[in-house]
């Protein structure tokens, strides 16, 4: 165990490979069939406007096993040409080392401070005036997606909102149908909570509480309530024995769950399995509650190499992917929601309309990922993980875990 | 020329030069690689290492926090069982391989078998053997007992059982192997010698046998702990570290906030923990162990 640091320079040495003139590598974690088919899109684009070449470095596993990958590479002195993070804090101490290249020039060059929707996406990439990475979607957390079939065989209306919902748990089990699917993974415990959060106290009181620390409203009434609406979530969630975020998207989309919270990534795997939404499927964003998205999201980074061809090929491909033909190619494959407004998506479907809706009318927020660090994410993961699987800890105790978090994060 | 010996420090001279990278490996890596480890420990370090101490603040966050005392409880709990079981199946299943059995070869391959599979092949053999859905309780409720009730994976209560049956699957067939390489070398004559004087057999195992092949017992006991301590792959394997964090272990807990965490300081302080829990094992041990002998 002690010797981590040896291993990461280790393994940063093992996976050294030459990167020959303006072939630029790649390296993000999007595997799953419609990420790569999305990812793909990259590439093409990226191949038929310039005349360099797509190195495709895919990384298997999720961010969580990507992100050491990807950060030992870069300090270990074999960086890439450039990589995928969700824009937000992740890549803070990168910044701060020096180790990512400035892309102001190309920010500049194609005018994203006017074309980028919402400017919150480029400040999350903005330290010290100057620009450092290329926001390439927008994802949201806060969609409620239902089985328009389970309800149905359970003899109730599908929900509006939340509070239907819940009401509408004792009818589904009694039909036999787990009224809500949530996977074992640790990030979707707390993403499902951070929406009750951001929905049922409402975006102002998720800004104050992890964007300042605020204690005092961590341990409040409104928070308390949250708790409350978690536990009812347990309750609902237990005997949902799934792992993978996907596989308990597919309790829903063979309507033997009710219902899952999770973002619009979602929304691939009813494509994938020919739902169409409005019919078989139903999708609430905000919970129905509060109509508001978070504007997380992913973005290209560009590590410092020293090598001008190499540079060249960041700032071709920087520029090459907030094209408006790019983002099109790229979002209606990914399901995420483009980073301009001013192009045309419409070939999306209803639950995409929607988002894009709400995003014209400026109902978005900041993402956790641009409030928290790595770090605080990691205990709010702990703490909600071991609340939803254990009924054994009440809803009290973990708002004082939760508050002791928020009080000491950074 | 028998007077001018050479100096101490050139007898020898290549057999020295020769051990000096190794000696350097141990220097500069290892005890190097560690008092690093432990002084930044003492800063708070987040992605990258840097100099800002900050007293034991990440200590007390250590204690303070659920998942590391959940984490050092299943150690606990793995360590104990780990020890003793894997300790009396292996030498009873050496005790019976022992006894100039038909087969013998056939059935030491069998046992040793499992030892020959990674931990990341036998957490997932293990956990589908332990799925409600697919493994044990699905062919023993096909059998007719419908009420039959084994999903250790999925009760946050007893995982860490369900994971210490996988660890004993694979660890107990070298514990047999190492025993009856001991049994082997008990000369036959002190056999011979137990029976005429009428002592039964399990007499002469207890207080003749395993007196005598004490040394086995402790390399043996020193493999299995240091199995213990760097338990981790089985359990990413298995179990994730889950229902919720119920079967989370110290090693996983340090990787975590390294690396997904991106909190070396944590990490750190953690990994500290673990080498000051090993030394407090071993030091009195290597003591009355060593430093006995050196007064006969």
């Amino acid at each position: 165990m002690t010797f981590r640091t040896i291993l990461m320079a280790g393994t940063a040495l093992c996976a050294g490979s030459a990167v020959s003139a303006a072939d630029l590598e790649v390296t993000h974690w999007w595997t799953s069939g419609g990420e790569a088919a999305a990812v793909q899109q990259f590439a093409t684009e990226f191949e038929g406007q310039t005349e360099h070449k797509w190195i495709d470095g895919a990384i298997a596993g999720g961010g969580g096993t990507a992100r050491p990958v990807m950060v030992s590479r870069i300090i270990g002195g074999d960086p890439m040409g450039a990589f995928q993070f969700n824009h937000g804090r992740q890549a803070e101490e990168l910044i701060e080392a020096g180790l990512l290249r400035d892309m102001t020039h190309v920010a500049e060059a194609e005018g994203w401070t006017d074309i980028v929707n919402p400017p919150s996406l480029l400040d999350a990439c903005t330290v010290d005036g100057k620009i450092y990475c290329a926001p390439v979607n927008i994802h949201s957390w806060q969609w409620l997606w239902l089985s328009n079939g389970a309800f149905e065989t359970a003899g109730v209306d599908v929900p509006a909102n939340w509070d239907e919902f819940v009401a509408a748990a004792p009818a589904l089990k009694e039909a036999g149908i787990q009224p809500m699917a949530l996977g074992g993974q640790p990030w979707q415990s707390s993403g499902a909570f951070n929406v009750l959060m951001a929905t049922l106290a409402g975006p102002d009181v998720l800004q104050k509480v992890y964007g300042d620390g605020d204690a005092d409203l961590a341990g409040g009434e409104e928070m308390a309530r949250v708790f409350k609406a978690a536990e009812d979530m347990r309750g609902m969630v237990e005997g949902s024995n799934v792992q993978d975020w996907n596989q308990a998207t597919n309790l829903v989309i063979t309507d033997a769950a009710g219902g899952q919270i999770m973002g619009d990534w979602a929304q691939g795997e009813f494509a994938v399995a020919g739902e169409v939404a409005g019919e078989d499927y139903t999708c609430l964003p905000g919970l129905g509650v509060i109509e508001v998205l978070s504007t997380g999201g992913d973005a290209f980074y560009f590590p410092e190499t020293g090598d001008a061809e190499i540079e060249a090929a960041q700032d071709a491909l920087a520029a090459t992917l907030l094209k408006p033909q790019t983002q099109v190619a790229f979002n209606l494959k990914k399901g995420s929601l483009p980073i301009r407004g001013d192009v045309d998506l419409a070939s999306a479907n209803d639950c995409m309309k929607k988002g894009l809706q709400l995003l014209a009318d400026g109902k978005t927020m900041p993402d956790v990922n641009m409030l928290n660090t790595e770090d605080t994410n990691n205990q709010l993961n702990d703490l909600f993980v071991q609340f939803f699987q254990d009924p054994s800890i009440s809803a009290d105790d973990a708002q004082a875990r939760f508050v002791s978090i928020v009080e000491n994060k950074d | 020329m028998a007077a001018a010996r050479p100096l101490g420090l050139f007898r020898n001279i290549n057999a020295k030069i020769a051990a000096i990278p190794m000696v350097l490996t141990a220097l500069v890596v290892f005890t190097g690689g560690t008092i690093w480890t432990v002084v930044y420990s003492f800063t708070n370090s987040k992605l990258l290492p840097r100099e800002k101490f900050v007293g034991f603040q990440q200590y007390e966050r250590l204690w303070g926090t659920e998942r590391w005392n959940v984490a050092i409880e299943n150690l606990l709990i793995y360590g104990a069982c780990m020890v003793v079981f894997s300790l009396v199946i292996g030498f009873v299943l050496a005790a019976l391989l022992d006894q100039k059995i038909r087969f013998e070869n056939t059935f030491r391959t069998i046992l040793l078998y499992p030892f020959a599979l990674s931990f990341i092949v036998t957490g997932l053999v293990w956990q589908w053997l332990l799925n409600p859905d697919f493994g044990i309780q699905s062919v023993i409720r096909a059998l007719g007992w419908e009420s039959f009730d084994f999903d250790p994976l999925y009760n946050a209560d007893i995982v860490i059982y369900g994971v210490l049956i996988a660890g004993l699957w694979q660890g107990t067939g070298l514990v047999m192997c190492l025993m009856l390489a001991g049994l082997r070398g008990i000369d036959q004559e002190i056999w011979k010698a137990a029976r005429v004087d009428g002592i039964p057999m399990w007499k002469t195992y207890i207080f003749i046998v395993i007196p005598m092949i004490r040394p086995v017992f402790i390399t043996t006991l020193v493999i299995i702990a240091s199995g213990i301590v760097r338990l981790y792959d089985l359990i990413v394997a298995q179990t994730g570290g889950g229902p919720g964090i119920a079967s989370d272990v110290p090693a996983k807990y340090v990787y975590d906030y390294m690396f997904q965490g991106q909190n070396l300081g944590q990490g750190f302080a953690a990994s500290t923990m673990m080498l000051l829990a090993v030394l407090v094992v071993i030091i009195p041990w290597a003591y009355l162990e060593f430093g006995g002998k050196k007064r006969v």
